[in-house]
């Protein structure tokens, strides 16, 4: 790919192409966040971030960061997910799996919808 | 494009790198593709965070979790457990020397806290080998306004609206200057980059072309298209490998981007861009000196006028600027000169980067608004004086600067202020000292630079420089007498008048400002023959107290000249004679017998 | 590295070649010199004179007027103590005179084996790390006295 810049056109697409450069540095529109402490990664987050990350990337959506955090003491409910959007608060998610984890990106992530049979808690 | 959900930022600028930051990132990739992260964790290298006495440095976002002098072997663990399983590792965040309390994230560390990052805002955030990342972050959108939207003459009129001065020294209006060089006639012209920096404790220069070479470049085009100018020059200290390293893939990518060469965005400007590498003399760091360099002579300053706009490089019109002043014309252009005069006081507009070392907690480059207090920046921001100590005199401008004092605390920086008091702007050192250093030492270490520095052309400056520092020699070795201390004010009144260029005319001012702040300093060197801060040696005294000696011996059999003797049964002493003072005996002493006089 | 005055010559004219034309070459033309050579030496800068046709009394002085250049060969490894301002006011002397200490000889000197050659320098722009001292191309932060044989050894 040659990206020679001829217009000013030309530089405004570069930029837009090359946000998601520095987008992950910054905290984006929303956040998923993937329990990984040892019960989660034993009781498969490592495959629902992955997940995650491959629904987000087909939908061409570089505005949500997604992280990882330790154990929050609910082992049972493990994969557990975070998801923080603006005017939804956070909501928790449990016992996600990856296919789980697309639908939430599709409905909660893109639709506004919370996906309510998987909710096991809320807080603003 | 594949989405990363986390970026590792390892500082690769000159202070990390010589902590070991090249290691820590090289182990750091092992380590992802060990673990088969790659595909979802990126690690960038960038430029300086300004923090360099914490380093080596790495910021793992989006958390932006701030980790400090982390080593290769933290690296597992960082991974291990931050990265795969989202718990930051405490031990490595940076502490509040305070109350040693760790703060996790970049944002809410107090040497951050209170800057504002205009000429430094992609410092340590974009890697700045890769001119995408400074796309993204809006750049050279500057260049395309000023190229596509503007005239010459509009974008000299934002420049002076904004009120920008020169960041090197002199503080000249920006926007004044373009109009200069702009009105000289003529189909050549050029532009320079005054990336000398000779002043020593400064180094925002070498940041800024470390961590944002686009940056300058930018500024630079712009400049360019704004007096007429089709080709420029980046003259860059040899001390600075890795800025130059910087600057020639920023410009190669610019070429390769069609941003740089000829008719860029379909405008019809032309411009080239050539790196010039100083050989290492000071006074090069003067535009006409500068300008001698480039063209392969000794670097001496020539009188003005004729002013570079007129005569410049080659004989042409030139327009010369700093490092940091270019870096801040690309966000005047996007943002408007009304933005950037919003901050600052009446005649000090926007924001100045002051490289903040020497006797402080918080070491490092802060950029900070026009006007704030040197309490602030001492302080707030630097957290005060290492180790508790009491606050003597700051050193702002470099040898051309002044020492200012407690009294001064509450200065707001700006040009008119700085000046006011007996120091300068310069460009932007501020050496904070405490009880133990001598300010006559201080002003014979700036005479002793600028002696060693001074070109030779004109004689106030050569021998006149010579004289003050062989009465500040007599002074500092104890055979100083008072009327040494009229000598030296009629002497720094002399150069400072008489002097060909800024190098002589500002030598005297560390003089002059010891002289007028801490003349009973001088005076105690003369009268009493004692150093009130025990740091010239030639006055100090080494005593053993025969209470408190054990009698271990350890003094003597570590004295390189065996000045000490004793026994067992006699408490040690030591031949003042033969004693020089090297301190050993005072360091190796186990039980503080030895005092210092 | 050490090359007969014939070698020494040949080496310059190819340095100078590309400069013949050009203006303002001289500077550059020394500092390559001085990296293929070790320092510029006489029949250097007699070649210099010759190829670009100026006076050898105008080589002389620009390559002494900088501080970069040296007309005397150097040790392998030069060891450059920071005499700047940060450096000063936390300790830089004393750091110094420890070199010069262990390697036996003063500022601009060279010991006899060749192995270490003190340079002094303004200011390496590392300042917040300050004492600081360079070998060769590699910076040392936060330095004490006490670390600086520890250093030199790992210079052979
Ligand atoms: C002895 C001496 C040394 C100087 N050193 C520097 C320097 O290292 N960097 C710099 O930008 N300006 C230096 N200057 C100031 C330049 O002459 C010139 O004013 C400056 O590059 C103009 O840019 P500005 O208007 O953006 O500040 C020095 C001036 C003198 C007299
Ligand atoms: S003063 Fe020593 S590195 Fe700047």
């Amino acid at each position: 790919m040659t990206n020679k810049i001829r217009t000013l056109d030309d530089l405004r697409r570069i930029r837009e192409a090359s946000t998601d450069l520095t987008s992950a540095r910054s905290k984006g529109r929303a956040s998923i966040v993937v329990g990984m402490g040892t019960c989660g990664i034993a009781a498969g987050a490592r495959e629902v971030m992955t997940a995650a990350l491959q629904e987000l990337e087909k939908r061409n959506i570089h505005d949500v960061s997604v992280t990882t955090t330790g154990c929050i003491g609910m082992c049972q409910q493990e994969p557990l997910v975070d998801v923080i959007a603006p005017g939804m608060g956070r909501i928790t998610y449990g016992l996600v799996t990856p296919e789980d984890m697309a639908a939430i990106v599709a409905e909660h992530i893109v639709n506004g919808h919370i996906v309510e049979r998987l909710v096991i808690g809320r807080a603003d | 494009m594949p989405i990363f959900r986390s970026h590792i930022l390892v500082c690769g600028g000159t202070g990390c790198s010589s902590s070991g930051s090249q290691d820590v990132q090289k182990v750091l990739r092992d380590e992802i593709a060990k673990r088969n992260l790659d595909k979802e964790i990126l690690v960038v290298q960038t430029g300086c965070h300004g923090m360099c006495e914490m380093g080596p440095i790495v910021v793992v976002y989006p958390e932006g979790t701030f980790y400090c002098r982390v080593q290769a072997s933290d690296v597992p663990e960082l991974v291990g457990e931050h990265i795969v399983k989202g718990r930051p590792v405490q031990r490595l965040l940076y502490s509040v020397p305070e109350d040693a309390s760790r703060v996790p994230f970049y944002k809410d560390i107090p040497f951050y806290g209170k800057q504002h990052r205009i000429a430094l805002k992609n410092c340590g955030y974009i890697n700045p080998d890769n001119i995408e990342e400074y796309i993204a972050r809006g750049g050279y959108e500057g260049l395309g306004k000023a190229l596509t939207s503007m005239t010459s003459a509009q974008v000299i009129d934002e420049v002076k609206a904004s009120g920008l001065r020169g960041r090197g020294g002199g503080g000249f209006p920006t926007g004044l200057k373009w109009s200069f060089a702009a009105k000289s006639p003529g189909p050549k012209k050029y532009v320079i980059c005054n990336a000398d920096e000779g002043d020593p404790g400064a180094f925002m220069d070498r940041s800024l072309i470390e961590g944002d070479p686009h940056a300058i470049i930018e500024g630079m085009m712009i400049g360019a298209y704004a007096i007429g100018a089709d080709e420029g020059y980046v003259y860059c200290r040899a001390e600075y490998p890795l800025a130059i390293e910087r600057l020639k893939t920023a410009i190669a990518q610019a070429e390769e981007f069609g941003l740089m060469g000829t008719d860029v965005l379909g405008t019809g400007f032309n411009f080239t861009l050539h790196i010039k590498e100083g050989a290492g003399a000071f006074v090069c760091g003067e535009e006409t000196a500068l300008m001698g360099s480039i063209e392969g002579r000794r670097g001496m300053p020539m009188p003005r006028p004729p002013f570079p706009a007129v005569h410049g490089l080659w004989g042409k019109p030139t327009n010369i600027n700093n490092v940091e002043t270019w870096a801040n014309v690309a966000q005047i252009i996007v943002n408007g000169g009304a933005w950037y005069a919003s901050m600052g006081t009446e005649k000090s507009k926007g924001t100045k980067v002051f490289a903040l070392t020497g006797k402080v907690k918080h070491t490092g480059l802060v950029e900070v608004p026009m006007g704030i207090t040197l309490r602030e920046i001492i302080f707030d921001i630097g957290g005060g004086i290492l180790n508790d100590r009491k606050f003597k005199a700051v050193q702002i401008g470099g040898p051309s600067g002044g020492c200012l004092t407690e009294e001064h605390l509450d200065l707001p920086v700006s040009y008119e202020s700085l000046t006011g008091a007996g120091a300068i702007m310069g460009s932007g050192g501020m050496v904070v000292m405490d009880e133990d250093n001598c300010m006559v030492d201080v002003a014979k270490f700036f005479l002793e630079f600028t002696q060693r520095e001074s070109c030779g052309k004109c004689v106030p400056c050569r021998e006149g420089t010579k004289h003050m520092l062989l009465l500040l020699e007599k002074i500092t070795s104890g055979r100083g007498t008072m009327e040494d201390i009229s000598t030296l004010e009629q002497l720094a009144e002399m150069v400072r008048e008489m002097s060909l260029c800024g190098l002589g005319q500002t030598a005297p001012n560390p003089v002059i400002t010891t002289l007028r702040y801490f003349r009973d300093e001088y005076e105690a060197h003369i009268r009493d023959k004692r150093c009130p801060s025990h740091a010239c040696t030639a006055l100090l005294r080494y005593e053993i107290d025969p209470e408190t000696c054990k009698r271990c011996g350890l003094c003597a059999k570590n004295c390189p000249v065996s000045c000490i003797s004793g026994s067992r049964q006699e408490p040690y002493r030591i031949d003042q004679e033969k004693c020089i003072r090297c301190g050993t005996c005072f360091q190796k002493c186990p039980f503080g017998a030895i005092g210092k006089n | 590295m050490s090359f007969s005055a014939q070698e020494m010559v040949e080496k310059t004219r190819k340095i100078v070649a590309p400069w013949k034309e050009k203006k303002g070459g001289l500077i550059p033309i020394l500092q390559e010199v001085q990296k293929e050579l070790g320092y510029i030496s006489t029949e250097a800068m007699e070649t210099i004179s010759k190829e670009l046709k100026i006076p050898k009394s105008e080589i002389y002085g620009v390559a002494t007027f900088y501080a970069q250049f040296h007309l005397k060969p150097r040790g392998r490894h030069v060891v450059r103590v920071c005499r700047g301002t940060a450096c000063h006011v936390r300790g830089s002397l004393a750091v110094l005179e420890k070199v010069k200490e262990i390697t036996g000889i003063q500022e601009n000197e060279t010991t006899d084996d060749l192995r270490f050659t003190i340079e002094p320098v303004a200011c390496l722009g590392a300042c917040g790390l300050a004492p600081v001292m360079m070998v060769d191309s590699q910076t040392f932060g936060r330095l004490v006295p006490g670390k600086v044989q520890g250093i030199l050894d790992t210079f052979r």
